[in-house]
């Protein structure tokens, strides 16, 4: 049985409240995942835009999933179009993405300046557990495309980084 | 000007072909690269030009009309219908050939898609600028390789600098101007490889100096024909290995 179709404002709050299926404690909208929502009231069509994090990234198929079954729980008919342009940048995560990454035990992305390449090497990396900025890079890749692995040399605890793009 | 769209849907092919390819090649490395770090790193470069090769690959099968699929594209094609470069069809079984070749096609790819941010095709010019920056992501991981081998101990030098020879006969055919290239460059949907030989190559000789090494002799004779879909004899079983299960269960879910 069809559900009642909800309205635009509440699907649009659903999906955007979507969790990463890889890093579950941030939205697909605080990830900047989420492009657009554009609902159509007369038909009950719903066009969802999403961007992925990388080019590769697996999660888009499951993320896309997700928003269809998201939008037909609440009686709306979705189409969900993926867009590489504009590119992903690491500067559209939201400040409470942010802070829920620091407190999953991530280290959220550096935020760059307006346009300039993205500056590989050395770079200050504050450990999420304990503050400290005395941390060094174990490895340039790490569990998911998007993160690095890092090591904080004062609690000695292993961290991800999420690298910045 | 405009060219036909199965000029355009060549050049595309190549560029979804390279990365493709490479993919498949990387993939190798999984569970048996020198540290576990290692595995994961070569599986995310690859993961990376999957996903190129994915939008790319799609994109072909609009252009040239037929609406193949990503996946009938990449799996149902047979060897003569690549548009791969040999380099990245080789199979490599050391690590500092692959880190060379790694260097090599990060540093080509770059300025490939630095240049094709501006090309009049949308497509390719989005895939481009999303690529670019990964891109330096794997250029800069070949270049930490490439200085801690090049200056390490005796062996990692010798073995590094044997990779860029092993290597070195590879790398002009990514130069060479092909015709669908030099098509799709006078339309203003590509670039012309040539264009790119003499920026790469001098960012692959400042990683080479600064790693103690030095650069090859050029090769006395330099590999061609990938880009019209004469390959080498490392081919048929990569694609063998590559599409055995699509072939094997031609429209199977999971
Ligand atoms: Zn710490």
């Amino acid at each position: 049985m069809p559900a009642r179709r909800s309205t635009v404002t509440e699907l649009r709050e659903a999906i955007a409240a979507i969790p990463d299926p890889e890093v579950p404690v941030v939205t697909i909208e605080d990830l900047g995942i989420l492009r657009d929502v554009a609902a159509d009231e007369d038909t009950g069509h719903v066009v969802v835009t999403i961007t992925p994090t990388y080019s590769g990234c697996p999660a888009m198929a499951a993320i896309s999933d997700y928003v269809a079954y998201i939008a037909a729980r609440h009686g709306w008919q979705a189409r969900i179009d993926t867009v590489l342009e504009p590119a992903w940048t690491t500067d559209w995560l939201s400040e409470k993405g942010r802070e829920a990454l620091r407190r999953f035990g991530i280290a959220p992305p550096r935020r760059r300046e307006g346009g300039v390449a993205v500056p590989l090497g050395r770079h200050t990396v504050a450990c999420p557990r304990c503050g400290s900025t005395d941390t060094e890079e174990l490895a340039h890749f790490g569990s998911t495309a998007c993160k690095a692995m890092r090591r904080c040399r004062v609690c000695r605890e292993p961290f991800d980084e999420f690298k910045e793009l | 000007m405009t060219i036909k769209d199965a000029d355009a849907s060549g050049y595309v092919l190549g560029l979804a072909d390279d990365a493709l390819i490479y993919a498949q090649r990387l993939g190798e490395w999984v569970a048996r690269a020198p540290e576990l770090e290692e595995d994961m790193a070569l599986a995310n470069v690859a993961l990376d030009l999957l996903g190129q090769a994915r939008a790319l690959l799609a994109h072909v099968g609009r252009l040239d009309g037929t609406g193949r699929s990503e996946d009938d594209l990449a799996m149902f094609r047979d060897e003569r219908d690549f548009r791969c470069v040999h380099l990245l069809e080789q199979p490599v079984d050391d690590f500092g050939v692959e880190m060379a070749r790694m260097l090599t096609f990060a540093t080509y790819q770059s300025h490939l898609y630095a240049a094709l941010r501006t090309c009049a095709d949308d497509v390719v010019a989005g895939v481009a600028a999303k690529a670019v920056k990964e891109c330096a992501y794997h250029r800069d991981h070949a270049e930490q390789w490439v200085l801690r081998l090049g200056d390490g101990t005796e062996a990692s030098h010798a073995r590094m600098q044997a990779g860029l020879e092993t290597l070195a006969p590879y790398v002009e055919e990514l130069f060479d101007d092909d015709e669908a290239s030099v098509d799709a460059a006078g339309a203003g949907l590509g670039v012309l490889p040539s264009s790119l030989r003499h920026a790469v190559l001098a960012d692959i000789a400042t990683v080479v100096g600064r790693a103690s090494l030095a650069m090859p002799e050029p090769p006395t004779w330099h590999s061609r024909g990938g880009r019209a879909g004469i390959h080498s004899e490392a081919m048929g079983p990569l694609l063998a290995q590559m599409q055995h299960i699509a072939r094997s269960h031609p429209g199977a879910t999971w």
